[in-house]
């Protein structure tokens, strides 16, 4: 790995987004936008404070997804990616690189979804605003690594916007957003254990309802943290500097 | 250690999409030369260079460039390829898009000015990419290409959609670079940029039909032009 073309790498990424300033505008507001809506759809402050932190956790989770999937595979399929693997660049500086420039990105997003959740539609929290801000922000970043790694597995951006049901909602489902995990039969509390979002999800209602730092809530960062790295890793495995 | 030879193509075998495209192909490649690979969309081309840069996964047979297995780790700063379809990114500029290759080839940042001179950009540099024509366009990818010192250029149809004059620039740079120690592997399907090559490599359905200097072709097939001997070359193939 190589810094410097790492920060490179972040900064092109960035760069691209600044001549797109309508995709930028849609992926800084568009969760706040979603809270706002579910906010009037509850119409109380008590039912959107029960939902809104699993919310949180899921619209950054999803937009990350499909915004890095369809970036990355559009290196994929342009001959760029073909050509960077003709250079000196590792295949974990291209990986990380992206990461870095959606996490800033991913970053904004969050922080105007947790400001606007909590100055403007009432949210409450029992804890840490910064650490709910670091839990949403750890989720988009695995959105994000996720998208990378998703992206390996789709030929055309037809098939990588399909992607998004596949790999998003049974996570958004099972994440104890719509019933409890502990209700679930066993199969599906055993899925919901193994998905990466849940904890994300849990963690994020634990910072809301008390101010305790626990060591559940560690570890379920950790989890996290320890999901979205792998999905790049194996992101890194799945880029190819030899294709058929 | 290198010989003259800055590529060495042993009984090359590719398979893509389950159908044999390089058909044990050989050739070798000089140093400091111009070389043109010249044959009919299709026929290979494009795969040969792929598998000369390191990309392709090959069936069978070696290639081994500048002394080493093709694709080797070392090789990834001493190459400039430029694909056939531009790879260049059409939401950056001009600049932008150089000064992104060569921080990731840890070229000196003077080679982005150097290179916008060398392929006649210069007025381009702050313009988007996807704005640009498609002979621009081409020719920014070329210009990523000669960042940096490669010691082999491979350019897969870089002249395509150019204007006469223009494309006669970009010949002249060719040869100049060549007479400084780098070698050319450049394709075309057209046979007119033939003769401004220093030799040819002919090839038709995955097989190569020639491997000489232009008026060696000539002399062989005892034809007046390049367009002639090609045919003379792909019917004497296929009465054998």
């Amino acid at each position: 790995m190589n810094t410097t073309i790492l920060l490179a790498t972040a900064a092109r990424i960035l760069n691209q987004f600044r001549h797109d300033r309508r995709t930028v505008a849609l992926m800084v507001l568009m969760p706040s936008l979603l809270l706002i809506l579910l906010r009037f759809v509850f119409n109380s402050e008590a039912a959107f404070s029960r939902a809104a932190p699993a919310l949180l956790a899921v619209f950054p989770f999803a937009i990350m997804f499909i915004v890095t999937s369809i970036t990355t595979l559009r290196e994929r399929t342009t001959a760029t990616l073909e050509r960077l693997m003709t250079m000196p660049i590792a295949k974990l500086d291209l990986l990380f690189g992206y990461a870095l420039a959606f996490g800033v990105v991913a970053l904004v997003q969050v922080l105007v979804a947790v400001g606007v959740s909590l100055w403007w539609l009432g949210l409450s929290i029992g804890g840490s605003v910064w650490l709910l801000v670091v839990i949403a922000g750890l989720d988009a970043l695995l959105g994000t690594a996720l998208g990378l790694f998703a992206s390996a597995f789709a030929r055309t951006e037809f098939q990588a916007v399909q992607f998004m049901p596949l790999f998003v909602m049974p996570q958004v489902l099972l994440c104890g957003l719509f019933a409890p995990r502990e209700s679930m039969t066993p199969v599906l509390e055993w899925l919901s254990n193994v998905m990466p979002l849940s904890y994300a999800v849990d963690a994020l209602t634990a910072v809301t309802t008390s101010s305790d730092i626990t060591g559940e809530l560690l570890r379920n960062l950790v989890i996290v943290a320890a999901c979205g790295l792998l999905a790049l890793v194996l992101g890194a495995v799945t880029l190819r500097r030899r294709t058929p | 250690m290198t010989s003259s030879a800055a590529v060495e193509v042993k009984g090359l075998r590719v398979h893509r999409g389950g159908r044999l495209v390089l058909r044990d192909v050989s050739c070798t490649i000089p140093q400091g030369s111009v070389t043109g690979l010249l044959g009919p969309s299709g026929c290979g081309k494009t795969t040969l260079m792929r598998a000369v840069v390191g990309v392709q996964i090959v069936s069978g047979g070696s290639v081994s460039v500048l002394g080493a297995p093709a694709g080797s780790p070392g090789l990834r700063n001493r190459i400039g390829y430029a694909t056939q379809n531009p790879s260049v990114y059409g939401d950056l500029t001009v600049a932008e898009n150089l000064r992104y290759f060569c921080a990731v080839l840890r070229a000196p940042r003077s080679d982005v000015a150097r290179v916008v001179d060398e392929v006649g950009l210069g007025g381009h540099e702050g313009q988007l990419v996807s704005s640009l024509s498609g002979g621009e366009l081409s020719r920014t990818s070329l210009a990523v290409a000669l960042l940096g010192t490669p010691e082999l250029l491979v350019l897969d149809e870089p002249t395509v959609g150019l204007d006469p004059l223009l494309r006669d620039e970009l010949w002249t740079l060719f040869r100049t670079l060549a007479s400084r120690g780098v070698t050319l592997l450049v394709s075309s399907h057209v046979m007119d940029e033939a003769a401004r090559c220093e030799r040819l490599l002919l090839m038709r359905d995955g097989a190569l039909l020639a491997d000489d200097t232009p008026s060696a072709l000539l002399a062989q097939t005892g034809t007046g032009d390049l367009e002639q001997a090609f045919l003379s070359l792909v019917r004497e193939s296929e009465a054998a």
